[in-house]
């Protein structure tokens, strides 16, 4: 089973691409488990067709400790196993501990184990690692390779290094490693360079470079992937190469975040503070 | 201060102890430390000079490795100055740990009469569990709140924050006014989570925010007397506010209430109408007593009441603040009876235990005090420390003005108190008050510890483990003073340990009934040949390692 775990800045379109990067997988036929990570609880609403109907941490509240796999994981498209860690309202409580508590939930009930049958788990992390909680699905290999969802944006960029000084963290100690960067296009000037470069810089790869196309709004109003919206969009063979590209990928490393001058100077260099 | 005008407690010197001199003690705890441990360390041991007390470097963070005496923020809120008032309902907001582990742990006795609330026996605590610290914990603290009044129907409900509790940003106050709007009571909160300040003072000065703003000048029902004063950092402990209350009737003066010790919540809704503060322990109440000041004009001094000198000299501070003579009269007689009381046990004592030599290692003013009552048996105080004091006890008030501020200082709130604009009123009009300050009378002052100790005994602040166990096998002094976190390593070392903030089980010590249960206390231990039987490790030629 690979334990894969996607980051980056908040709004970047993690979700979006986790979900339907995970529909390519499962039509290609792997079994594959999404662990949405965020209190709002809508990381896995493109693959259930809607919102999942109860978080870990509301079932956890709700039923006390009497809880079966069943009550807090859904099927989805293409028996994608589905499930949504929860947490509180905006401005309360401590949304970390929530991830840490659900996936030593999900632990306890077997939903990693090897009868499970899973090719393939995906944490679908909420923004930048702000606390040890967030940073809870790279520690103790709870997940052990990375992807890095960016674009040609500086804050983006930002995000994307700061991500990579908490993985080597906590690469020294386990074996969490980067697998790549995943560039979901902004339409920046030179994008593509620019990213590969920046990836290079860091030691690793840009696994793919998602352009931007509004048949993932379309799917997504009408709460599907691309893939399962429009097997025949273009857009839908991007995510399957992405696929692709992380089930083929052995580049795996501890990255070499930049100093955050020579991350300013790669932008000037690529033309963009012009 | 010249030498001829010294207190009798700082006369003579220190200048060697079984051979070693203090300067080469100092080194030998200073010695092999790493350098930012050493520069950190070097300012905190200092040799004493009494007449001209050096810098000393306190309230700083203790260095992480160190083992430290000190406790937390919540420790000095909840069970220092807010955990001895038996008729306020405790409610500790947190995981049942910090609750649990300060119940009763104290000895802040309390004489309740029958028919009224005493909640100091209860452990109150919202129990926190992970739902709540991930969801949110205000509606868990909300509904205990509500649990606890039904049950038991208390006039104030004091909310104390753990940890996590300022982690997850619960909001207690607000959960606290609208308890207050709904159930008709006094309900507060302290957010005097533990990982604030840099020891348990930061609680205390967190309490007295809170007794202040909530508590203080509520209740202006007349308290009729001529000599009205407030004890302010007398916590009761073994006893010794009720030694000292009786001794004050006796004279004729009226204690409205003793911050915290045996008070009522009633008593200290009233304390503002006293005419004056006097101050116990310094570093714990100093905040109080400046803020009843500015809003009330109620002056304050400093007594102790440890010691039966001292006792006698703080009865006639108080009666000649008051300026009645019948007063003084009577205070003179309290005073004499005491001292009649006092003076054979005493002269027992030096006879047996003269030359003998204490250390002490406690509180905030305590390691000053009780050096009077080991002076009056004839022990000489060679090395003291506070464990959570600042330097204005050590090196007295005159410092205040340089002492730095830093961030963990200015992360405890400081009030801003104005005068009351209708209750306001100088208690001693300035005409009587510049004739008693120039008859050597002293307002709003401490002294400080150091001006009271020998010259080039040993003042260690915060003092680790290391060093004390360097200053027990280089100096070995007869008797230490110190808490339970120490007691018994000292003990195994053979030398006996007298733990001053709880008492052990003994107690009262305070006035002059309690000056001579404290002599034959410390004269059984010190007459115990129990020490005898016991081998340092570093005597039996091999230390066990762990």
């Amino acid at each position: 089973m690979r334990k894969i775990a996607i980051y980056g800045k908040g709004g970047i379109g993690k979700s979006t691409t986790t979900q339907n990067t995970v529909a390519a997988l499962v039509e290609m036929g792997r079994k594959v488990m999404v662990v949405g990570c965020d209190p709002k609880a809508d990381s896995t609403r493109l693959l259930l067709g809607g919102l999942a109907q109860r978080s870990v941490l509301d079932t956890l509240r709700e039923e006390g400790e009497d809880v079966e796999l069943d009550d807090i994981r859904s099927t989805g498209f293409c028996n994608v196993l589905c499930v949504e860690s929860g947490g509180p309202e905006p401005g309360v409580g401590c949304a970390g501990r929530g991830i840490i508590t659900s996936i030593n939930m999900l632990e306890q009930l077997g939903a990693y184990d090897e009868s499970a049958g899973l090719d393939y788990v995906f944490y679908d992390v909420l923004g930048d690692v702000v606390c040890g909680g967030f940073a809870m699905p790279i520690r103790e290999g709870k997940a052990e390779e990375i992807y890095i969802v960016c674009s040609g944006e500086m804050m983006a960029m930002y995000a994307a290094n700061n991500i990579c000084k908490g993985i080597v963290k906590f690469a020294k100690t386990g074996s969490v490693r980067l697998g790549g960067l995943i560039c979901n296009s902004r339409r920046v000037d030179r994008e593509k360079e620019l990213i590969t470069e920046f990836a290079k810089r860091l030691g690793t790869q840009m696994i793919h470079f998602v352009p931007r196309d509004n048949d993932v709004q379309r799917a997504e109003i009408n709460r599907k992937t691309v893939i399962e919206w429009n097997p025949q969009a273009p857009q839908a063979n991007e995510y399957r190469q992405l696929a692709r590209a992380i089930e083929e990928n052995d580049m795996k490393v501890i990255p070499k975040p930049l100093p955050i001058d020579e991350l300013e100077s790669l932008l000037v260099d690529f033309g963009l503070f012009n | 201060m010249t030498a001829e005008t010294l207190p009798p407690l700082s006369q003579g010197e220190v200048s060697e102890v079984r051979n070693v001199s203090p300067s080469a003690l100092r080194q030998k705890m200073l010695e092999g430390l790493p350098a930012k441990t050493l520069r950190k360390r070097s300012k905190q041991i200092i040799e004493n000079d009494p007449e001209k007390p050096p810098e000393i470097a306190a309230n700083t963070r203790t260095i992480p490795g160190i083992i430290t005496q000190r406790g937390c923020t919540y420790a000095g809120c909840k069970g220092v100055v807010m955990g001895p008032i038996p008729d306020i309902l405790h409610l500790t907001h947190g995981p049942v740990g910090c609750g649990y582990y300060s119940w009763l742990t104290r000895r802040n006795l309390v004489k309740v009469p029958p028919g009224q609330p005493n909640f100091l026996q209860y452990c109150m605590t919202t129990d926190m569990q992970e739902d709540h610290i991930v969801f949110g914990g205000e509606k868990r603290l909300a509904e205990a709140i509500r649990e606890a009044y039904r049950i038991f129907k208390p006039k104030a409900i004091a909310v104390y924050a753990t940890c996590p509790v300022g982690l997850i940003g619960d909001d207690i106050h607000s959960v606290c006014k609208q308890a207050k709007e709904e159930l008709g009571i006094n309900v507060f909160g302290f957010s005097c989570e533990g990982y604030k300040g840099v020891s348990q003072s930061a609680g205390h000065h967190i309490a007295n925010n809170g007794v202040f703003k909530h508590m203080v000048g509520l209740d202006d029902t007349p308290v009729e007397h001529p000599f009205k004063i407030n004890i302010l950092g007398e916590y009761n402990i073994g006893g010794d506010a009720w030694e000292i209350d009786a001794l004050l009737r006796q004279c004729g003066i009226k204690v409205i209430a003793t911050l915290s010790g045996d008070v009522t919540y009633d008593q200290i809704i009233r304390s503002h109408q006293a005419d004056l503060n006097v101050v116990m322990c310094h570093r714990s109440i100093n905040y109080m007593a400046d803020m009843m000041e500015k809003k009330f004009g109620i002056p304050w001094i400093k007594i102790n009441f440890l010691g039966a000198e001292a006792t006698a000299k703080s009865l006639r501070k108080i009666a000649t603040f008051f300026g009645d003579k019948a007063l003084m009269e009577r205070t003179e007689e309290v005073t004499a009876a005491g001292m009649a009381l006092v003076r054979p046990v005493q002269a027992e004592m030096k006879a047996k235990h003269s030359g003998k030599k204490a250390a002490l290692f406690v509180g905030g003013s305590r390691a000053h005090h009780y050096q009077h009552l080991f002076a009056e048996m004839g022990i000489e105080t060679i090395s003291a420390g506070y464990e959570f004091a600042h330097r204005d006890d050590y090196e007295g008030r005159r410092v205040l003005p340089n002492i730095k501020i830093d961030a963990d200082s200015r992360n405890i709130e400081e009030l801003e108190v104005e005068p009351d604009p209708v209750r306001f009123r100088p208690r001693i009009s300035p005409e009587a008050r510049a004739k008693l300050e120039a008859a050597g009378f002293s307002f709003s002052d401490y002294q400080g510890m150091m001006a009271e100790m020998k010259k080039r005994a040993l003042v260690i602040d915060d003092i680790s483990h290391y060093e004390l166990e360097t200053l027990i096998k280089t100096w070995k002094p007869d008797i230490i003073g110190s808490g339970i976190k120490d007691k018994f390593i000292i003990e195994k070392m053979g030398v006996p340990c007298k733990q001053l903030h709880s008492y052990d089980y003994g107690g009262p010590y305070a006035a002059f009934t309690g000056a001579v249960n404290f002599y034959q206390e410390i004269d059984r231990m010190l007459s115990s040949k129990v020490w005898n039987y016991v081998v340092p490790p570093w005597k039996k030629g091999t230390e066990t390692q762990l």
